[in-house]
């Protein structure tokens, strides 16, 4: 029961990352790796940054410290969101459990997963993985291998799907909420920051600058007054 | 590149890729009290969206305009409660035909 729930929230998710992973199978290859590297990267890290970042390193000269050490701060959000996903989490959701979902938490799995009222299950994770993962492992082998056939119009219109699955998790919550929209909007106006001007642009890494944005927002949230009570005792 | 040095790279990536969604998740699990640590995760999720979601969205595509129309889609749909799937199709259909009509725009 549970796991055919999280089936059916992976499927928008898996349908998401397919469009998504074909663009990187179409880059993978385009910066010298064959088709079976790209796939096997797709299906052992499950990240969009990391891997666009990893194989940045593995095309040039970089070494295994600086792939470990852009992989960290890259990634570094998922922590985040692990802590999250724990606060929701029921007691099917073991240590054992956790060992086998853990590289499951996307920034979409964790999204939706959080974005739920009910408690996140062992099966429930389990299930929400499993389009996605395959999604994103078949978009990439798709992409390494036809990425050169497809007119550059469609394959550019099919990688902004993912930000609008993005919008489609933040707006109804922030309907809903009013310090989730502030936080929100807060977060959008210091990403905007870090994009367009130019010595934060220069010297912060993508993945540094999400995570500073995203900090930064939730904690003026969290001082700015009327927080987390009604989140509470609403459902509590 | 030759394969012993793509596996190790491989291997430095998904090891890291894993401890770090796996060990916080792990050593974090109990329920957090503090309501203002509460609050803070409760609000992290769409921080950290909306912070990689803009203003990215605009430039995820050949054309700026094409996807500031498919943002103003995603943002109209979303706001009607349509499902992540209609949302992601209509954003990306939106995106397509703004982008082909601009296309032949420019080739008239």
């Amino acid at each position: 029961m549970e796991f055919r729930k999280g089936l059916a929230a992976g499927i928008p998710i898996g349908l998401g990352y397919l469009s998504v992973s074909f663009s990187f199978g179409i880059l993978a290859v385009s910066e010298g790796l064959s088709w079976w590297q790209a796939v096997l990267i797709s299906l052992l890290n499950v990240t969009s940054a990391g891997q666009v970042a990893g194989v940045g390193i593995m095309t040039s000269a970089g070494g295994p410290i600086e792939m470990a050490v852009t992989t960290v701060v890259i990634n570094l959000r998922y922590s985040l969101m692990g802590i999250s996903i724990s606060q929701k989490a029921d007691r099917t959701l073991n240590v054992p459990a956790r060992l086998l979902v853990a590289n499951f938490i996307t920034d979409e799995i964790f999204g939706v997963t959080c974005g739920r009222k009910e408690d996140a299950s062992r099966n429930f994770m389990l299930g929400i993985a499993a389009v996605p993962v395959l999604g994103w492992t078949l978009g990439t082998l798709l992409g390494a291998l036809l990425g050169s056939v497809l007119p550059s119009v469609v394959a550019s219109s099919l990688a902004i799907g993912i930000y609008g699955m993005f919008v489609a998790i933040v707006v109804p919550k922030a309907e809903e909420d009013r310090t989730i929209l502030r936080v929100s909007l807060i977060a959008v106006a210091l990403s905007c920051l870090f994009w367009y001007v130019p010595v934060l642009k220069e010297h912060v890494s993508t993945g540094f600058a999400i995570i500073i944005c995203a900090v930064v927002a939730a904690l003026i949230g969290v001082f700015s007054g009327d927080h987390g009570k009604k989140e509470g005792e609403a459902h509590g | 590149m030759d394969n012993t040095r793509f596996f190790i790279l491989l291997a430095v990536m998904v090891i890291t890729t894993y401890l770090i969604r796996a060990v916080p998740f792990i050593l974090f699990r109990k329920k957090i009290e503090n309501r203002k640590i509460k609050a803070f995760f409760d609000y992290i999720p769409y921080t950290v969206l909306s912070a990689m979601t803009f203003p990215a969205i605009l430039y995820s595509t050949d054309s700026i305009i094409a996807a500031a129309g498919g943002f103003f889609v995603a943002l109209f749909l979303s706001y009607k409660k349509k499902s992540l799937l209609v949302v992601a199709i209509g954003t990306c259909l939106a995106t397509f035909i703004l982008s082909f009509a601009l296309h032949m725009a420019g080739s008239l």
